[in-house]
C-alpha cells in the first residue's frame, strides 16, 4: 500500500510541475502590455514604462518563471494586476463561494440520483425504470446555463423565492448565502444527477448479477435484502469514483454558471481575469484548480486501492 | 464540456455476430438515429436553401412570435429563427465533428503506439494523460479561445484537445488487451512488425469502440460549443450558433421567450439523439451491457 | 427499513432542506437609509488619479473624494474644496479659498499643503496619472496660507476650473495617497467601508463630513455586467437601481411598472463608427462618404438600442447649443449613392474589411447591424468582437483596425480631430488652425462659430459614420430620488439621494 502510495505521490508532483510550465508557457505568448492595460484608455507613454519597471516586467522569462515557483512555495502567488491585491487572498475571498456552491450541487445531485438509481435497479426493465432513464439521458442533454435561465426566471423572477444572483457574502447570515447559492446549486446538479443516476443504476444491476449475490439470495435472502445487505456496499466503489471526479469538475467547471448568477467565485475570478490580461490571477488561480483536481484523483485512486487491493498492483 | 463529468463508457469487445441486425433491433439507437439524422439533414439543406436569409437584418420585423411564416419566430434582429437554428446545426455538427476527428487523427496512434511499446512510451503518454485531464476543459476552453481569440476554428481546437486522451486512453486499453490473443502473437511470431499489427488485427478489432466512443464525444462537442459561444468565444456573427442564439435570448426573456425555447430545444434534442444512438450501439455491439449506464 | 423508503426520506429531506432555506425570512426589508446600486464594470482599483477607468469615478466621485470644483448634474462647474476662487485679469493666476475645518476620512487635516501635494503628484515627473494634460498648464502651485492656495498657469486656460473638477484631479493626503488603490481616504460624504472583489463595494456615510450630511447611511454598489443578470436582479429586487441600465431591450417592462422610475438622459457618448483614415481604402474620401451613405441610422438605434438614442451627424453632443443640427443631412441614407460613391473610388465590386467591436451592447449590436448595410452596398466586413483591454492595444493605441465602433463619452472633445496621432488618425492642419483659433476665443458666440466651423469640416471630410448620442437609460425604484438625470460625467453623485416616504 505505502509503495503505491508513493508511486502516486511522485506521478502527482509530476503532473502539478508539467502544469505549471504549461500554464507559465502558454501565458507567455498572450500578447498585450499588463502595463498599458491596468492604466487604460488615455495614459502616457512615460506612465506606462514607469508601471512596466514596478512590475518587474523587464525582468527575462525564466527569472520570472523561476520567481513565481519560488514565491509559491511560500505561499506568495504574486500580485493582481487589476486589483493590485495579494492572488493567494483573491483565491481566499472566492473560495468561500465556489466551494460551498460545489458541495451544495454535489449534495443536491447525490440526494436525487442515489435513491433513483437505487430504485431504477431495483425495478429493471419496468415501464418505471425505462421512464426514469429517459428522464436522466434528457437530463444529461439539457446545457446547464439554459437550465439556469429558466430557473431564474420562475423562481426568482416569476415567484421572487430566491435572489436572482449575486452573493452578498457570509456575514450577511448563513440563509441568505445559502439562499443565493440554490438556484446555481440546482442547475449545476441536474445534468450531474442525471448522469450519477445512471451510473448508480447499473453499478448495482452489476452487482446484483454477481455470484455472492446469487449465494445471499440461495440462502434464502429476499431481492431487497440481498440489495440492502451485500449489493448497495459493493456498488458504492463506482459510485464514489464517479462523485470525486464530479466534485473536482464542479468546483472548476463553474465558470458558465457563475457568469449567469454572477456569483463571485473562482470560475468567475479566472473568467474575469483571462479577459483582462490579469496574469497572475489567471496563473495562480489555474494552477490552483489544477492542483485541486490532481488532489481530488489521488484521494479518489487511493481510496479505490483501499477498498479495492487488487487495484494496487495494476498500473492505473 | 459544460456538463464535464461524464462516466467512462468502458466498453468490452463485440462476440462476432450480425451487429447490423442487433442495431436494428435496438430501439435507442433506432430513434437516436432517426433524431441525428433530422438534424443533419437539416444543417446540410442550409447550405443550398433557408426559409430566409439569416445574414438579412429587417428591423422591422424583429421579435415576432413563431407563426406560420416563421416557425420559431424572429429574433431581436428580425431574422428567422428557424432558419438560423439550421444554419447553426451545420456550425454545431461541424465544430464538433471536427474535434472529434482532431481526437481520432492524434489519439488513436497515441494509444495504439503506447501499447504496442509498453515501458516508457507508454508511461509518458500516461503522463501526458494525467496533465490534459488536470486541467478543468472549460477552463483550458477558455483560455485557448480568450488567447487566440474567438471563433469557429479555435473553439474546433480548445475542443480537439481535450478528446486527444480520450481516444488514446480507449485504443491503449482496449490494445492492450489484445495484444496477448493468440492470433496477434501468431501474427508476431511469422514475422509481422509492431505497426503492421497494429493495423491489421488491432484497429479493425477495435472499431467498433472507437465509434461509440466518437458518438460520446461528439455530443459532448455539441454541448462544449453552446458552452464557447454562449460566452461569445465561439463563431462569430453573422455566423448564427446555438449557444450565441441564448446568450442573446437572455435579456429578451420577458418580450421574446422563443428565442431561448428554440435554440435551447435544438441543442437537447441533438445531443439526445446522439446519446440514444451511442447507447444503441454498445448494446448492440455488447449486449451483456444492454440497459445498463 | 426498504430502499423505496429511504428514497422517499432522502427526497422529502431534500425537499424540507430546500423549503427551508427558501423560506427563511428574507434579509429584513431594507431600511430606507442604505441603498444598492447596479454598476456594470468592478473598477480595477479605488484611486481615481491612479487609472482613467470610468468605473472608479462611478464610485468614489463626489462620494468618497472630492475636489477643488466639481462638476453638476448638469455639466455646470461647482465650488466643492474650494469655497470660492479668484482669477487674475491675464487669466494665468487662480487664487482659491479652501473650505475650513474639513478632514480627511482618516482624521487628519485637509488644508492647503494638501493641495499642494495632490497637484504637484498628478503632474509631476513619476506621476501615473492617466490624465496629466489635465495639469499641462499648471506652472506652478503655492500655499499662501493654510486656507488659501496659488495656482500660476503658464498660458491663460478656459477650461481650468472645469479641469479642476475631474476626478482625476481630487484631492488627496500624503498619510494615504499610497494606500487610495485598495482603501480609498478622501474627505467626501462617504466613507469607503468594503469591497468584495468580484461582487460589490460599500460606502458608509461619514458622520464628521464638513458640509451637509447626506440621507443615506449605507451604500452598495453590486458589480453586475452581464445585461441579462442586471433586468433579472431589478426585477427580483437585488438592486434598487441602475444609473445606466445596459438592457434597452428590457426597458418596457420598467416603464409599465410603476414600482419602477425609468429616466431617460442625456450623455456626452458621441457613438461613431471610426475609420482608419490613413489605411487603404479608408484614406479615400470617397469611400468614407460611401460608407457614411450606406449607414441607417434610425435602424440601428432602433435594433441595437431598441430607439433610445438621438441620431448625429457630427461628433457633438446634440443639447449642446454649438451642434450643427444641419449636418445630418448632409449624408442621407441611399444605397444607390454609396455604390455610385464606390464605382467613383475604383471599388466597384466592394471589398473586404474588419470590424473590431469592444464590449458594450451599443458595439456588439450596432456591429452586427452595419455589417448587414454595409454588404448590401457590397462592403464585407469580418467582425473581430475584443475585450476593452485589447481594443485599447489594438485598434486605439497600435491603430491596428479597418472600422470599429465606440461612444467617445468625455464632454468637449472633438479636439481629437486636430490631434493626427489619435487612432483614426484625421487631424488636418485645416483642423489644427480652428481649434488653435479656438483656444484663443473667449467670445462665446465666437467659440460657438468655430466650434460649428469645425463640425462641419468633420462631416465634410467624412472622417467617421457619426451614429447617434447614448442615451442614459436609468432605471431604479419609483421611491428613490436624487440620482442624475444626465450623465455630463461618469459618476454616481449619491450626495442628494434619498428615499421617499
Amino acid at each position: 500500500m505505502s509503495w503505491f502510495i508513493a508511486r502516486r505521490l511522485l506521478s502527482l508532483a509530476v503532473t502539478l510541475l508539467l502544469a505549471t510550465v504549461v500554464i507559465f508557457a502558454v501565458l507567455e505568448i498572450v500578447p498585450g502590455d499588463p502595463a498599458r492595460l491596468m492604466l487604460g484608455i488615455n495614459a502616457t507613454d512615460d506612465a506606462v514604462a514607469t508601471l512596466r519597471e514596478q512590475l518587474g516586467l523587464n525582468q527575462p522569462v525564466l527569472m520570472r518563471y523561476l520567481s513565481w515557483i519560488a514565491g509559491m512555495f511560500q505561499g506568495d502567488l504574486g500580485h493582481s494586476f487589476t486589483y493590485g491585491s495579494p492572488v493567494a487572498e483573491l483565491i481566499g475571498e472566492r473560495i468561500v463561494v465556489s466551494l460551498p456552491l460545489a458541495l451544495m450541487a454535489l449534495a443536491i445531485s447525490t440526494a436525487i440520483a442515489i435513491p433513483v438509481g437505487i430504485y431504477a435497479a431495483s425495478r429493471r426493465g419496468s415501464a418505471t425504470d425505462t421512464a426514469i432513464m429517459a428522464v436522466t439521458q434528457f437530463g444529461i442533454a439539457v446545457p446547464n446555463f439554459w437550465f439556469a435561465l429558466l430557473l431564474v426566471y420562475f423562481f426568482a423572477i416569476f415567484l421572487r423565492w430566491v435572489p436572482a444572483g449575486g452573493f452578498a457574502g457570509w456575514d450577511e447570515g448563513i440563509a441568505s448565502g445559502f439562499r443565493s447559492l440554490l438556484l446555481p446549486a440546482v442547475a449545476l446538479a441536474l445534468p450531474q444527477a442525471a448522469i450519477l443516476s445512471r451510473v448508480a443504476r447499473s453499478a448495482i444491476i452489476e452487482v446484483l448479477g454477481e455470484d455472492f449475490i446469487r449465494t445471499a439470495r440461495a440462502k434464502g435472502l429476499t431481492r431487497r435484502a440481498a440489495l440492502w445487505r451485500h449489493a448497495l456496499r459493493n456498488a458504492l466503489i463506482p459510485v464514489v469514483t464517479i462523485m470525486g471526479l464530479q466534485f473536482a469538475f464542479l468546483l472548476a467547471g463553474t465558470i458558465i454558471i457563475e457568469n449567469v448568477f454572477y456569483l463571485p467565485g473562482l470560475g468567475r475570478l479566472v473568467y474575469q481575469a483571462i479577459t483582462q490580461h490579469d496574469l497572475p490571477v489567471v496563473q495562480g488561480t489555474v494552477l490552483f484548480l489544477v492542483g485541486f483536481v490532481v488532489v481530488t484523483n489521488f484521494l479518489v485512486d487511493i481510496t479505490y486501492a483501499w477498498i479495492d487491493p487488487r487495484l494496487r498492483r495494476r498500473g492505473r | 464540456m459544460t456538463d464535464p463529468v461524464m462516466p467512462h463508457m468502458e466498453v468490452g469487445l463485440a462476440p462476432e455476430t450480425s451487429l447490423a441486425s442487433r442495431l436494428l433491433a435496438s430501439r435507442s439507437f433506432a430513434t437516436g438515429a432517426i433524431i441525428t439524422a433530422v438534424i443533419v439533414a437539416m444543417a446540410l439543406v442550409s447550405f443550398g436553401w433557408t426559409p430566409y436569409d439569416v445574414t438579412k437584418i429587417v428591423i422591422a420585423d424583429r421579435l415576432k412570435s413563431p407563426s406560420l411564416s416563421h416557425w420559431f419566430g424572429t429574433d431581436h434582429f428580425g431574422r428567422d429563427i428557424f432558419s438560423m437554428i439550421m444554419v447553426g446545426a451545420r456550425n454545431s455538427i461541424a465544430v464538433a465533428l471536427v474535434a472529434v476527428g482532431i481526437g481520432l487523427a492524434a489519439g488513436v496512434p497515441l494509444g495504439a503506439w503506447a501499447a504496442a511499446r509498453r515501458g516508457l512510451v507508454d508511461d509518458a503518454l500516461m503522463r501526458f494523460n494525467d496533465l490534459v485531464f488536470a486541467f478543468p476543459s472549460i477552463l483550458s476552453a477558455v483560455m485557448i479561445t480568450a488567447i487566440f481569440g474567438p471563433g469557429a476554428v479555435n473553439a474546433i481546437i480548445a475542443i480537439g484537445i481535450f478528446n486527444i486522451p480520450v481516444f488514446a486512453r480507449v485504443t491503449r486499453g482496449a490494445a492492450l488487451s489484445l495484444w496477448p490473443r493468440e492470433y496477434v502473437l501468431a501474427a508476431r511470431v511469422s514475422g509481422k512488425g509492431a505497426a503492421r499489427i497494429t493495423v491489421e488485427h488491432i484497429l479493425p478489432n477495435i472499431a467498433n469502440l472507437l465509434i461509440v466512443q466518437a458518438t460520446i464525444q461528439f455530443s459532448l462537442g455539441i454541448l462544449a460549443e453552446a458552452g464557447l459561444s454562449y460566452l461569445g468565444l465561439g463563431a462569430q456573427p453573422p455566423m448564427p450558433s446555438w449557444g450565441r442564439m441564448l446568450f442573446e435570448a437572455q435579456t429578451m426573456m420577458a418580450i421574446g421567450p422563443h428565442m431561448a425555447i428554440f435554440p435551447g430545444l435544438a441543442i437537447i434534442v441533438t445531443v439526445l439523439g446522439l446519446n440514444l444512438m451511442g447507447d444503441g450501439l454498445r448494446d448492440a455491439l455488447d449486449p451483456r451491457l444492454r440497459g445498463k449506464g | 427499513m426498504n430502499y423505496v423508503k429511504t428514497g422517499k426520506i432522502l427526497v422529502s429531506l431534500a425537499v424540507a432542506l430546500m423549503a427551508a432555506t427558501v423560506l427563511s425570512p428574507a434579509s429584513a426589508f431594507a431600511a430606507k437609509d442604505n441603498i444598492v446600486l447596479g454598476v456594470a464594470l468592478e473598477p480595477p482599483n479605488l484611486d481615481p488619479t491612479s487609472n482613467a477607468a470610468a468605473a472608479i469615478d462611478e464610485v468614489v466621485y463626489a462620494n468618497v473624494f472630492e475636489g477643488l470644483t466639481r462638476i453638476g448634474p448638469n455639466g455646470e462647474v461647482l465650488p466643492a474644496l474650494a469655497e470660492s476662487w479668484d482669477i487674475s485679469e491675464d487669466g494665468k493666476v487662480y487664487t482659491f479659498h479652501l473650505h475650513e475645518g474639513v478632514k480627511f476620512h482618516d482624521g487628519t487635516d485637509f488644508n492647503s499643503e494638501d493641495v499642494v501635494f495632490s497637484l504637484d503628484r498628478a503632474r509631476g515627473e513619476d506621476s501615473t496619472n492617466a490624465q496629466k494634460g489635465l495639469f499641462k498648464a499648471i506652472e506652478s502651485v503655492e500655499a499662501v496660507d493654510p486656507s488659501t492656495v496659488k495656482v500660476t498657469l503658464s498660458s491663460p486656460q478656459g477650461g481650468f476650473l472645469f479641469n479642476m473638477g475631474w476626478g482625476d484631479a481630487v484631492m488627496v493626503a500624503p498619510e494615504s495617497a499610497a494606500t487610495n488603490n485598495e482603501n480609498p481616504v478622501g474627505t467626501g460624504p462617504f466613507k469607503f467601508s468594503k469591497w468584495n472583489k468580484g461582487s460589490s463595494i460599500e460606502i458608509v456615510r461619514n458622520d464628521d463630513y464638513w458640509g451637509d450630511k447626506v440621507a443615506l447611511a449605507k451604500a452598495e454598489f453590486r458589480i453586475i455586467p452581464d445585461a441579462a443578470a442586471a433586468t433579472s436582479a431589478l426585477l427580483a429586487g437585488d438592486v434598487d437601481g441602475f444609473s445606466n441600465f445596459p438592457a434597452p431591450e428590457a426597458v418596457p417592462q420598467f416603464e409599465a411598472d410603476p414600482n419602477f422610475a425609468l429616466v431617460i438622459g442625456s450623455t456626452e457618448g458621441e457613438t461613431i463608427l471610426a475609420m482608419n483614415n490613413k489605411k487603404p481604402p479608408f484614406d479615400n474620401l470617397k469611400v468614407r462618404q460611401a460608407i457614411s451613405h450606406a449607414i441607417d441610422r434610425q435602424a440601428i438605434i432602433d435594433g441595437a438600442m431598441f430607439g433610445f438614442g438621438t441620431p448625429i451627424g457630427t461628433h457633438f453632443a446634440p443639447h449642446h447649443p454649438a451642434y450643427r443640427a444641419d449636418l445630418i443631412d448632409m449624408y442621407p441614407h441611399d444605397v444607390a449613392k454609396a455604390k455610385e460613391l464606390l464605382v467613383e473610388a475604383g471599388y466597384a465590386d466592394g471589398f473586404k474589411a474588419t470590424l473590431k467591436l469592444p464590449p458594450p451592447t451599443y458595439a456588439r449590436r450596432g456591429g452586427e447591424i452595419i455589417a448587414s448595410q454595409l454588404r448590401e452596398v457590397g462592403i464585407d466586413l469580418e467582425i473581430i468582437p475584443l475585450e476593452w483591454k485589447q481594443w485599447l492595444e489594438g485598434p486605439f493605441k497600435a491603430k491596428d483596425f479597418d472600422l470599429t465602433i465606440v461612444s467617445h463619452t468625455e464632454p468637449m472633445d472633438i479636439g481629437i480631430y486636430a490631434n493626427p496621432d489619435y487612432y483614426f488618425q484625421y487631424g488636418t492642419d485645416e483642423a489644427k488652425a480652428i481649434m488653435a483659433k479656438l483656444d484663443a476665443t473667449t467670445d462665446t458666440e465666437a467659440r460657438y462659430k468655430l466650434l460649428g466651423d469645425m463640425q462641419e469640416l468633420i462631416t465634410k471630410d467624412a472622417v467617421n459614420a457619426y451614429l447617434f448620442e447614448l442615451a442614459k437609460i436609468g432605471v431604479w425604484n419609483a421611491k428613490v430620488e436624487g440620482l442624475w438625470t444626465n450623465s455630463p460625467i461618469q459618476a454616481n453623485d449619491l450626495t442628494g439621494v434619498k428615499w421617499k416616504d
